[in-house]
């Protein structure tokens, strides 16, 4: 049986399985005196009844229709007859498919080696099997835990404590999907980077000098070796965060304190939405404005006073990805400094210090822990960003640390190394993930410790 | 002669609002000695308001010189309030308006012309709640001279320090450990340390806002002990919960009753004869 | 005393300084929000006047002859024959027809490229509605082609840009002008077609309807899912190490880098579980993914929102745990988990960077009618029209834009006009 099919005749026996359960709780307290006599309400006899018809094959039939594929690949591969067997991981990947389609019907059967047509057949036989098998599976679980749930319903059972229990392991479930995601992330980074440190030492590509990637497909060619050294991705991903939050900290910073701590209600009411409106806007949109906008706009500036700025410069995208974090910067100074208590203030005026003062002196001080935190926030968001600086920033990776020229990050080298088609295991994509680790572990190191910093300011003041 | 005419122009000013009549009965006319002469500073038909709301009526009273006043009265009957206004601590308040006129040493504190840096220089505040500013305890004394530019060098500010911390007699405990944050002293030592950094600027009055209100009955001594000392060269008031310390600290008790200035006298007198029957009510205990 | 006076007249000495820096500390502020004003004004009138063009397209009125020789069919019957049929030759003719003066091969090549390549197939589809035409003459506004639009829009603002059109080009407009045979008309296209490679063909209507299969999907997990662990984390979760646990790595992945989730994305779907490239299944699992941090933390707030006093309430006339949540935290919480799936789902619908890594970058033209037809989203569309190089693709970049930021606009009003409807003040 096909398996979305399998997915809702699994929901029906569990609409069944609710009838029936609910049905013998009620036959069974009627003759007690009512449903009073039980334990639980009958529903929850029913929906008891429902988990346990449904809930193990459905937990059966998504492990399978994961784990269905990658073994059965495994087997017809496994058994591939020698003059069929594929000598590298690209060849092997395409032979795969090849054999899927021809088992699939998609590709005809015409002109392909005999071997090669028994190879697939054998998968497609194997494919129905799977099939079969799971449809058996399912069907006798779900029959058996319609039996128990049936069989267990009695006046003294717990089935609404039973139930709960069961839910509340979904909910957790739920939770840790979190956990998982992380675990995701840290996995698909990782294993891909290990592949590529193989053939990259890792300290040839964390402190090599000279990135171009483009010569390592050509392997049979002179400079093959490529050279994946990421200096120049991370100096040009700093220089360009620099920019942005050469321009982002002081602004975000004086606008949160005049909003806090000077202006009128009427001019925080319609100011603060209006800052805000800037971390609406998604990241292409300000990826198209630094590139059509504002890089020939500096570009021609430049011009004017003999400056020669690069139309992809570091420059351009830096201020735009500065404008994209001020609302950050703001608004996360906004509350770290609406939380310094009120004493503060207080004590410092009742001293004769002008406002300024006050906030110069004994609010930013106070409140320094939390913008340091939100700061260091907007860093990880500066060097993650990617949409702006592919659309605005180079692809040439130039060591420099002048913001007029033009360089390239490392979320660009990320886009551009894996979007178009690529093989996927080529030193040149698993490069990508290994940029990928760099970034991932730079931000959550930056993410970390401005969490833990801002959860004990929060701590200290509250 | 001005006493007297401050006197009649209450008085007036009571005929001509009967509304207040009907509110409160009597309570409208401050009995007992409320003026003297050469005052530090002298209030005058003193109205405040919270937007709509009033919190002080009609309240006239002098402080005089190095005397301490203490400020007594049921919560809400706006003695706090009435202290804030006196360094103009209510301007960072959204809404509160004070009428009236608050003279100190004869000039008007909220003439325009009136810089409140300069007021809030010779007017001090302690607050409820001791409020050291999260740096060293040194840095906490040395805020008000340095942002004054009262010390010319770092020896003078080392001496401005030391002086102050002697006066608040917090100086044995803390010349160890100067550098270290205030806010690691215990309640009674950070309060003291609040006075020190108020008198480091070596203002002319401190106002108090229910000091001790946060402190263990030691620490409370302490700082009782402190305001006798301190009166000496400064000119105290004082807002307090508690009737006994008010006794105990004071040469003068107001009265306050819902935003009214009911009775001013003399300590002992308010706590031994009260001369208005709502002062007595309250210092025994009827109500408040 | 003395000492008092001292300080009294340093004080005095030193408030005009004071003041001074005052005015400046508060003018910082003042040109800090301004600057801040200024670029949400800058990015939107930029925008706005780079893009409002793209509604309205340049337009040519011809006499369409429908000649069933010309075309090479019989009946309209055969939809084989419609196939083959050479429809480009009926605006062609047209053109020819209208300017007989044009003679020689390169200037008739000129002269047909006024028009838009899919005006032929604008016609067939005509045709086919309208059977009777055939055999007969039209006169009928067509498409004009994306440089002849360009070139026409710039005249028109006075500012003419002919750089890629011939001399003899821009005479013929002139004269189409002076007739009345050109004009601008609402673009139609713009909103009801697939991507193109031809800038005036070129519509968003796939990329919208990418955009929202995807979402669709994003929020039917995302949601549900998001609700249940922020139930579970505020309502049954003991305070212990693995909560906590839980919780720092909720907040990290808020502030993960979006690009990473890409990479998530692409090894573990598509490369572990073979989902299809360039599908809205894969964009939605991703996105879920991403938003799901934002939702959690939200529906969080929410619950917390609501007073223990309810809860303890409902506990104290002997309910279970899970009645208290179903039966009141949950309705009280709604509202403002609503507020917070709407926030995440802008969120989503803005987000390229990881949609980029599991390849719906693709051209695609036709429309994507389920979660597993190939499918751009909007904001990728944007991108991939932002590198291309025809000048026309610049106006209907910011065109779908603006259709883009009023899509946010409307679910950011929305979660504040649902926030102050319905949630409630304790």
């Amino acid at each position: 049986m096909d398996s979305s099919n399998l997915f809702l005749l699994m929901l029906a026996l569990g609409a069944v399985a609710f009838y029936i359960g609910r049905g013998r709780s009620l036959a069974i307290a009627t003759p007690l005196g009512g449903i009073r006599h039980l334990h639980s309400l009958p529903n929850y006899y029913g929906l008891n009844a429902l988990l346990w018809c449904a809930l193990p094959s459905l937990i059966i039939l998504v492990l399978w229709l994961i784990f269905d594929e990658p073994v059965i690949n495994g087997i017809v591969m496994g058994s591939l007859p020698a003059d069929l067997a594929p000598l590298t991981t690209a060849d092997y990947n395409l032979l795969l498919n090849k054999i899927s389609n021809l088992a699939d019907g998609i590709m005809s059967s015409k002109g392909q080696p005999a071997s090669l047509i028994a190879v697939a057949d054998s998968m497609a036989g194997l494919r129905v099997i799977s099939q079969w098998v799971l449809t058996a599976l399912c069907l006798i679980l779900a029959t058996i835990g319609l039996y128990w749930g049936w069989y267990k319903i009695a006046p003294d059972f717990r089935a609404r404590q039973s139930v709960e229990k069961v839910m509340e392991n979904l909910l957790l479930g739920c939770a840790c999907l979190a956990i998982f995601t992380t675990v995701g992330i840290v996995f698909s980074v990782l294993f891909e980077s290990i592949q590529f440190f193989r053939s990259v030492p890792f300290f040839d590509f964390v402190f090599g000098l000279d990135w171009s990637p483009q010569t390592a497909i050509r392997e049979d060619q002179v400079g093959s070796s490529g050279s994946f050294g990421a200096v120049p991705l991370f100096v040009g991903t700093l220089l360009i965060s620099a920019v942005a939050m050469f321009v982002a900290v002081p602004i975000g910073l004086m606008s949160a304190i005049y909003l806090a701590e000077y202006s009128g209600k009427t001019v925080r009411t319609y100011a603060k939405p209006a800052l805000e409106v800037l971390a609406g806007v998604p990241t292409v949109v300000y990826g198209f404005f630094a590139a059509l906008t504002v890089a020939p706009f500096l570009r021609d500036l430049g011009a004017d006073f003999g400056l020669t700025i690069s139309s992809e410069s570091a420059l351009a995208a830096g201020l735009v990805m500065g404008v994209m974090i001020i609302p950050f910067i703001s608004s996360l100074a906004d509350d770290v400094i609406t939380a310094v208590p009120q004493s503060m203030r207080d004590g410092s005026l009742a001293m004769g210090a002008t406002h300024s003062e006050t906030v110069r002196r004994v609010v930013i001080p106070a409140a320094l822990p939390g913008i340091v935190a939100g700061i260091m926030l907007a860093i990880s968001r500066a060097i993650g960003e990617t949409m702006i600086v592919v659309m605005a920033a180079g692809l040439a990776a130039k060591l420099t640390a002048n913001p007029l020229e033009s360089v390239t990050t490392v979320t660009v080298q990320i886009v551009t190394l894996l979007t178009g088609d690529q093989e996927f295991d080529s030193p040149k994509t698993l490069a990508a993930f290994a940029l990928g680790l760099m970034l991932f572990t730079v931000t959550l190191l930056l993410n970390i410790f401005a969490l833990h910093i801002v959860k004990k300011y929060r701590e200290q003041y509250e | 002669m001005k006493e007297a005419t401050a006197a009649t122009k209450t008085a007036k000013d009571s005929k001509s609002s009967p509304k207040q009549n009907l509110e409160v009965d009597q309570a409208q006319v401050t009995v007992g000695n409320r003026f003297c002469e050469n005052p530090k500073m002298s209030m005058r038909d003193v109205n405040v308001f919270y937007g709509d709301k009033q919190a002080i009526y009609d309240v006239s009273v002098d402080i005089a010189k190095n005397e301490v006043i203490a400020m007594i009265g049921p919560s809400g009957c706006g003695k706090s309030t009435f202290l804030r206004s006196l360094n103009r601590m209510n301007d960072t308040v959204d809404g509160c308006k004070v009428e009236g006129e608050v003279l100190l040493d004869g000039d008007n504190i909220y003439h325009k012309n009136l810089d409140v840096v300069e007021l809030r220089a010779r007017v001090g505040m302690v607050f409820q709640k001791p409020n050291p500013f999260p740096k060293s305890i040194f840095e906490n004394i040395a805020y008000g001279p340095k942002i004054h530019g009262l010390a010319d060098s770092r020896v003078d500010l080392d001496e401005i320090v030391e002086g102050s911390l002697k006066k608040a007699g917090l100086w044995e405990e803390v010349k160890e450990r100067l550098h270290q944050p205030g806010t690691g002293l215990s309640g009674g030592q950070q309060q003291r340390l609040c006075i020190a950094r108020a008198i480091a600027v070596s203002p002319e009055v401190i106002l108090m806002d229910e000091p001790c209100s946060a402190l263990d009955p030691i620490a409370t001594a302490r700082i009782e002990e402190l305001i006798e000392e301190l009166s000496q060269n400064f000119t105290i008031a004082i807002v307090t919960h508690s009737m006994q310390q008010a006794a105990r600290v004071s040469n003068r008790t107001a009265y306050f009753h819902l935003g009214k200035l009911i009775e001013v006298n003399p300590t002992e007198q308010v706590f031994t004869m009260p001369e208005h029957q709502l002062t007595e009510a309250y210092i025994t205990g009827r109500f408040g | 005393m003395s000492n008092s006076m001292d300080n009294l007249q340093k004080i005095k000495n030193s408030l005009k300084r004071r003041s001074r820096s005052e005015t400046r500390f508060r003018l910082y502020g003042r040109v800090a929000i301004a600057i801040g004003l200024a670029a949400v004004l800058a990015l939107f009138v930029d925008i706005v006047s780079k893009g409002h063009g793209a509604f309205k397209a340049t337009y040519i009125q011809v006499d369409v002859h429908y000649d069933a020789d010309l075309l090479g069919i019989t009946s309209l019957a055969d939809e084989s024959q419609l196939m083959q049929a050479n429809w480009d030759a009926l605006t062609k003719s047209a053109l020819r027809n209208k300017f007989s003066e044009v003679s020689g091969r390169r200037d008739k090549r000129q002269l047909y490229k006024l028009l838009s390549n899919g005006t032929g197939f604008d016609l067939k589809e005509h045709l086919v509605v309208n059977p009777l035409l055939l055999g007969e003459t039209e006169s009928k506004w067509l498409l004009a082609d994306d440089d002849i639009d360009t070139y026409y829009k710039s005249w028109l603002d006075g500012e003419p840009y002919d750089a890629r059109l011939s001399k003899k080009q821009v005479e013929w407009i002139d004269q189409l002008h002076q007739q009345g045979h050109i004009r601008l008309q609402l673009n139609t296209n713009l909103l009801t077609r697939g991507d193109s490679r031809e800038p005036e063909q070129a519509g968003i209507y796939g990329a919208v309807m990418g955009s929202l299969l995807t979402l669709m999907l994003t929020l039917m997990l995302s949601f549900p899912i998001g609700v249940a662990a922020a139930i579970y984390l505020e309502e049954f979760a003991s305070k212990n190490r693995f909560t906590d646990f839980i919780e720092v790595n909720i907040n990290n992945l808020a502030a993960v880098p979006s690009i990473i989730f890409g990479l998530l994305g692409l090894a573990v779907f598509i490369n572990f579980f073979h989902v299809p490239r360039s599908v809205p299944i894969v964009g939605g699992l991703v996105l879920t993914l991403m938003t799901l941090p934002t939702i959690i933390i939200t529906s969080r707030a929410a619950i917390k929102s609501v007073p223990p006093s309810i809860r303890e309430a409902a506990l104290g006339m002997g309910a279970s745990r899970y009645q208290v949540v179903l039966h009141h935290v949950l309705p009280l919480a709604l509202p403002g988990m609503l507020t917070g799936a709407i926030i995440g789902m802008a969120q989503a619908l803005g987000e390229t960077a990881p949609l980029l890594m599991i390849g719906m970058v693709a051209f695609i033209v036709d429309i994507p009618q389920g979660f597993t037809d190939p499918a751009t989203v909007l904001p990728v569309q944007i991108f991939l029209w932002a590198d291309s190089p025809e000048r026309a693709f610049i106006e209907k970049t910011s065109a779908a834009i603006m259709v883009l930021l009023s899509f946010l606009l409307i679910m950011n009003i929305s979660a504040v006009w649902l926030r102050k409807r319905l949630e409630r003040r304790w």
